[in-house]
């Protein structure tokens, strides 16, 4: 039990992911395709960020060493802990994860925007955005190109 | 360019030439056919011009290119390529004066795509005869047989196309999966793919390795039909005769068994093929070979296709002499490989020149024509007497050596498959011309001729000069033996 | 033997900057192109950009030979902190790889646009292509795990739009690039979680710094599984067998000019970042890194080799034999890389770009055909020799180099291959090659049966020959073909020395 709890952020990536991943494989609406795909993206942001985490830390802004703030932060650190690894301060929280995953978000952000673009087109193009419908009309019709010729 | 290399470049590039001059006025036929024969004409002064030179001990040799560490494009010549180089390029001037005849006399289609197509096979087996290693002669055999796929199709009918798909399915596939590793095994285990006098490996490889690689280049030489990688030749007999005769009695299959010669003696030499237990298996095949197409043939009424089971089983013959302990064989298959071709022409170009006149392709419908047609039966009688190596012709000589080869080195089941083969060829070959010679049993006339006056002048002229031949190499025989003598690496 | 060392393309000042040079020229041109005001002006920002791409490529080739890698940190923050560009041999051949099939694409989409993509697209089409190659180039540059995948996904962003804007030719391109993306994004989200993993067990990002401390930890399941993340991600965009499910569709609706570049680069590239992984990055004779390269690379790229050829024999559509065609050839490639030795690994680049150059041709021949006919069909093509001699011709010979006929460069590749695995001992390689070259006959055969040996039917549109615009690169390429077939030393040497650098353990 404690194991679950101790690792509960991987579970909650692990659920997370496969979500996405079966709406994406599953699903035969572009749509709910793309939703699936930004669920499954999602889950990759919070392996990253719950790493980042460092126990006791605070958020990767500098903190003045002799300012109130530092000796409360300070404060509720645990003393062993401290004591092992020789701490002197203020612990801070990773912030590098939080940058990759900003990349990857807006990198996200644009496929997500692709393809709904995409699925727009294809609407106009099929008049339908179930996949099965459009495997259909393109065995009929293959040659036709868009209706904007 | 030195002399040397300049003959090799004139032998290369007279029959592409040749063939891109033939698109070139495929609309004049006369000018075409004219073309075809000043190319056979010249070929055949370069390629004497070379003979000459190998036979003095200053062979033409030249390096084209190197297209990747530790591989060359490039040309030597030695007796045994020298000999087969003039052979078919004498041969090709024979073939095509009966082409003339063969391809007017049936007003075939798509004669400009043949003649060019013959030019460029010509084209390949220069360079497959002038190749000084595995990986030049690799590229002319591939091309040889791409040149030669649109020759089998010829008819363009359901059974050619299914024919050519055959004949392109197995000689490319065992190129692909026998040949090409072979030669690349070669090359790993020595550096190189040159052919060497005594042999490139000899020394050089453990027992395991040399018999994988021996069966590896034997098996993918397929174009010298040993079974069970025999199958594409009947089925190629839908291409017209000129096609069979030269290809199926000269160029192709002859690049085979030369293929098979060249391995024997230049890659692994003597000494090693006495080692290998691999050289005793594909006498053992060979020996089969022999036998149970001479078998079949007996069992064909189709002419063509009885002429295509007997070069089976002669290419065999070949393949087994190669095949002999302490090089006693390859002298004499060099020999058979240049009788057998003049013997195999003859009678081709005789099946030809019978079918164009009469329309008969079966030995049964045959009878009593030679009273009709007795130059062209006379000659088939030759080639056939040649074949089963009877004097005064010179199969004797080559099928004697043959023999003589096999009994010295204690092969006895190659000798006995060599004697009851040719005794079977008794059987196959000689009553085809003795029943034409003599009156048709029964009720029946022979046939008439579908053209007027028979046989086309030149198909006849063309199977009359071959018969000569085989006259003719009757008494020059022991030349060719010593020419061909320094191949065994031993001075003699 | 060409000597590199004496190779000086470029002067120093350019050349010190090169390796950023190279990738943000194209990235500046597409800002440009996106702005110009007309489609010629576009084209011509768009050569232009690409010649310069390949221009800093080749001064890098110089300057690779003679100090063996060139490090570039970006904005002067040295690495590991800092985002650097290492280029190696291995990053050398694939820049100049990209680069050159950019110029040629770039030369093509001339005269071929009009007939693919909308009028009014034309500007955008150009700006999206060059950033595409900004992407592609950044991607063989870079030294860092995480820059890779946002190079990664700058050009396959890009490419999903540019394979969606066939739909003026085939409306079935919307579908395939929206399939396209799918895949492809689950592939490089799969590479980012495991980027994350390895990240978590070694706390950097520099690829060279996370392979030293990698050769410690080859017994952690993170690793372990942060290695499995990547590799499949990467494989699904290099389309390994069975991961290739995205390609055909792509291949075969994306405008020609995306087709000839995506056939060239996409899935090369892909195949160069999972090397880089597999080679460099993950430690060397670690348990896993061997099982994988043992029991799943090579079993893979032997099935695809063979799978893929029997179903590109089935085909009917030109584009998607070409397409299934080249899932095969990946396979061939994966197959030498698979050997795990330099001649395998150098057997397997030289086929890289051996076939990048056969698929260019192939495409670009068929690109020019398509200007004046919609060739769709194998049975379309028949009687093309005589109408479009020279296109047929290059076809004829990128055919040949593909089927592996001597003379040309892919049969002097597949030798390099089937060397490489003999002298490994692995027979069974050399027996799978062998096959799927005897199936690639037959596809390539029944191509080239069509137009050359039949007639076109009677009443059926005629075909036209290229403009010269397209006929120029199409016979450069076609006539490369039979050059490197002839005299192979210069893609062998530098396969070569990218095999030494892939191999040489972590640079």
């Amino acid at each position: 039990m404690s194991f679950i709890l101790s690792h509960f952020n991987y579970i909650a990536v692990a659920t997370l992911m496969m979500a996405g991943l079966f709406i994406v494989f599953s699903s035969g609406n572009l749509i709910k395709r793309m939703i699936g795909l930004a669920i499954f993206q999602t889950s990759t942001g919070l392996l990253y960020i719950s790493l980042a985490k460092v126990s006791g830390g605070t958020a990767a802004i500098a903190v003045e060493p002799a300012s109130a703030e530092a000796r409360d932060l300070a404060s509720r650190l645990d003393p062993a802990y401290v004591a092992q690894h020789g701490i002197d301060g203020v612990v801070y929280s990773n912030p590098l994860p939080h940058v990759l995953i900003l990349t990857a978000i807006v990198v996200g952000v644009a496929t997500l925007a692709v393809g709904l673009a995409i699925a727009v087109r294809v609407r106009e193009a099929f008049g339908s955005v179930e996949a099965d419908e459009i495997e259909v009309l393109s065995r009929i019709e293959s040659t036709q190109p868009g209706p904007q010729t | 360019m030195s002399t040397g290399e300049l003959l090799i470049f004139l032998a290369l590039v007279v029959p592409l030439f040749a063939a891109a001059a033939i698109y070139a006025v495929g609309r004049m036929p006369d000018v075409r056919e004219t073309l075809t024969i000043v190319a056979c004409i010249v070929l055949g002064v370069i390629t004497i011009s070379m003979f000459m030179r190998v036979g003095a001990g200053d062979p033409p040799v030249w390096t084209v290119a190197r297209p990747m560490a530790g591989l060359e494009v490039a040309f030597r010549l030695e007796p045994l390529g020298a000999l087969f180089a003039l052979m078919a390029s004498v041969l090709w001037g024979v073939n095509s004066l009966f082409s003339i005849g063969y391809m007017r006399g049936k007003r075939e289609a798509n004669q400009t795509r043949f003649y060019m197509c013959f030019a460029l096979a010509m084209f390949a087996v220069m360079g497959i005869a002038m190749a000084a290693n595995l990986f030049t002669l690799f590229i002319f055999y591939e091309v040889l047989t791409f040149s030669t796929y649109p020759l089998v199709t010829h008819a363009g009918d359901v059974r050619a196309r299914r024919a050519g798909r055959i004949y392109l399915a197995m000689l490319v596939g065992a190129s692909l999966v026998l040949f090409l590793p072979g030669i690349i095994g070669v090359q790993i285990a020595a550096g190189t793919t040159a052919f060497t006098p005594g042999g490139l490996l000899s020394g050089r490889v453990d027992a395991a390795t040399g018999n994988a690689l021996l069966l590896l280049l034997v098996f993918g030489a397929t174009k010298a039909a040993l079974m069970p990688l025999h199958g594409w030749l009947p089925g190629a007999m839908v291409a017209p005769a000129p096609v069979s005769a030269m290809l199926h009695a000269v160029a192709v299959v002859k690049a085979g068994v030369f293929v098979i010669l060249k391995v024997s003696a230049y890659i692994f030499g003597p000494n090693l093929i006495s080692a290998l237990p691999a050289a005793t298996w594909l006498l053992w095949i060979a020996a089969g070979t022999i036998v149970i197409a001479s078998v079949v043939a007996m069992t064909k009424d189709d002419l063509k296709a009885r002429l295509a089971w007997s070069t089976v089983g002669q290419l065999a013959y070949i393949t087994s002499a190669a095949m002999l302990p302490a090089a006693a064989g390859l002298v004499a298959g060099g020999l058979h490989m240049l009788v057998h071709a003049f013997a195999k022409i003859t009678l081709f170009m005789c099946a030809g020149a019978i079918y164009v006149a009469t329309g008969a392709s079966k030995v049964s419908e045959m009878g009593g024509l030679g009273r009709s047609m007795p130059v062209v039966f006379s000659c088939f009688l030759v080639g056939a007497l040649c074949v089963i190596g009877l004097p005064p012709f010179a199969g004797m000589w080559s099928k004697f050596l043959l023999i003589s080869a096999a009994f010295g080195t204690k092969e006895w089941f190659t000798a006995a498959a060599m004697i009851v083969s040719s005794l079977l060829g008794l059987l196959y070959l000689a009553p085809v011309a003795l029943r034409a010679l003599l009156p048709p049993v029964g009720d029946g006339s022979p046939r008439a001729f579908i053209r007027p006056g028979g046989a086309p002048g030149p198909a006849v002229a063309a199977v009359v000069a071959t018969s000569i031949g085989c006259v003719v190499l009757f008494l020059f025989a022991d030349a060719v033996t010593a020419y061909l003598a320094p191949i065994t690496g031993r001075a003699r | 033997m060409i000597s590199f060392e004496t190779l000086h393309a470029a002067p120093p000042a350019l050349v010190a900057h090169a390796p950023v040079l190279m990738v943000a020229a194209p990235l500046i041109a597409a800002c440009a192109a996106a702005l110009s005001p007309s489609a010629r002006t576009s084209w011509m920002i768009s050569v232009t950009g690409s010649i310069f791409a390949a221009w800093m490529a080749l001064a890098l080739v110089g300057e690779v030979a003679r100090r063996g890698a060139v490090d570039y940190a970006i904005g002067g923050f040295a690495p590991p902190l800092g985002i650097a560009l290492h280029i190696d041999g291995l990053s050398v051949l694939m820049a100049l790889l990209v680069s050159s099939a950019g110029v040629m694409a770039s030369l093509y989409s001339g005269h071929s646009l009009a007939a693919d993509v909308r009028a009014e697209k034309h500007t955008l089409f150009q700006s999206g292509f060059l950033l595409c190659q900004t992407g592609l180039l950044g991607l063989v540059s870079t030294g860092d795990a995480f820059n890779a995948f946002v190079f990664l996904e700058v050009s396959s962003i890009g490419t999903y739009a540019l394979v969606a804007i066939g739909e003026k030719r085939d409306r079935r391109a919307l579908p395939a690039a929206f399939n396209y993306l799918i895949m492809g994004t689950i592939g490089a989200t799969f590479y980012v979680i495991g980027i994350g993993f390895l990240y978590a067990a070694t706390g950097t990002l520099n690829m060279a710094d996370m392979a030293a401390r990698l050769a410690t930890l080859s017994d952690s399941s993170v690793v372990q599984a942060g290695f499995a993340f990547v590799v499949v991600g990467l494989g699904i965009k290099a389309a390994m067998f069975p991961l290739h499910g995205w390609l055909p569709g792509a291949y075969s609706y994306a405008p020609s000019l995306i087709a000839i570049f995506l056939a060239a680069t996409a899935t090369k590239t892909s195949i160069y970042l999972m090397a880089r992984f597999v080679f460099d990055v993950f430690p060397n004779g670690a348990a896993f890194g061997q099982g994988f390269i043992t029991s799943v690379l090579a079993p893979l790229a032997a099935a695809a080799a063979i799978v893929c050829s029997l179903q590109a024999v089935f085909e009917k559509e030109i584009r998607r034999v070409l397409a299934f065609s080249s899932v095969a050839q990946v396979g061939f490639i994966l197959l030498g890389l698979s050997l795990a030795s330099v001649a395998g690994a150098s057997a397997g680049l030289f086929y890289l770009a051996a076939h990048a150059l056969m698929k260019m041709t192939l495409f670009m021949a068929l690109g020019g055909l398509a200007i004046s006919l919609g060739v769709r069909r194998i049975d379309e093509l028949a009687g093309v020799a005589r109408d479009a001699p020279w296109s047929a011709v290059a076809f004829g010979v990128g055919a040949a180099s593909l089927a592996g006929v001597p003379l040309t460069v892919g049969f002097l590749a597949k030798w390099r291959l089937i060397e490489a695995a003999l002298q490994a001992g692995q027979i069974w390689i050399v027996a799978v090659l062998a096959v799927a070259s005897l199936l690639t006959l037959l596809y390539v055969g029944r191509m080239l049966e069509a137009i050359f040996f039949r007639p076109a039917p009677a009443g059926a549109q005629r075909a036209r020959e290229a403009p010269v615009g397209v006929l120029v690169p199409l016979l450069v390429l076609a006539g490369l073909n039979i050059w490197f077939g002839l005299d192979a030393s210069l893609p062998e040497q530098l396969a070569n020395a990218a095999a030494r650098a892939l191999l040489g353990g972590a640079s």
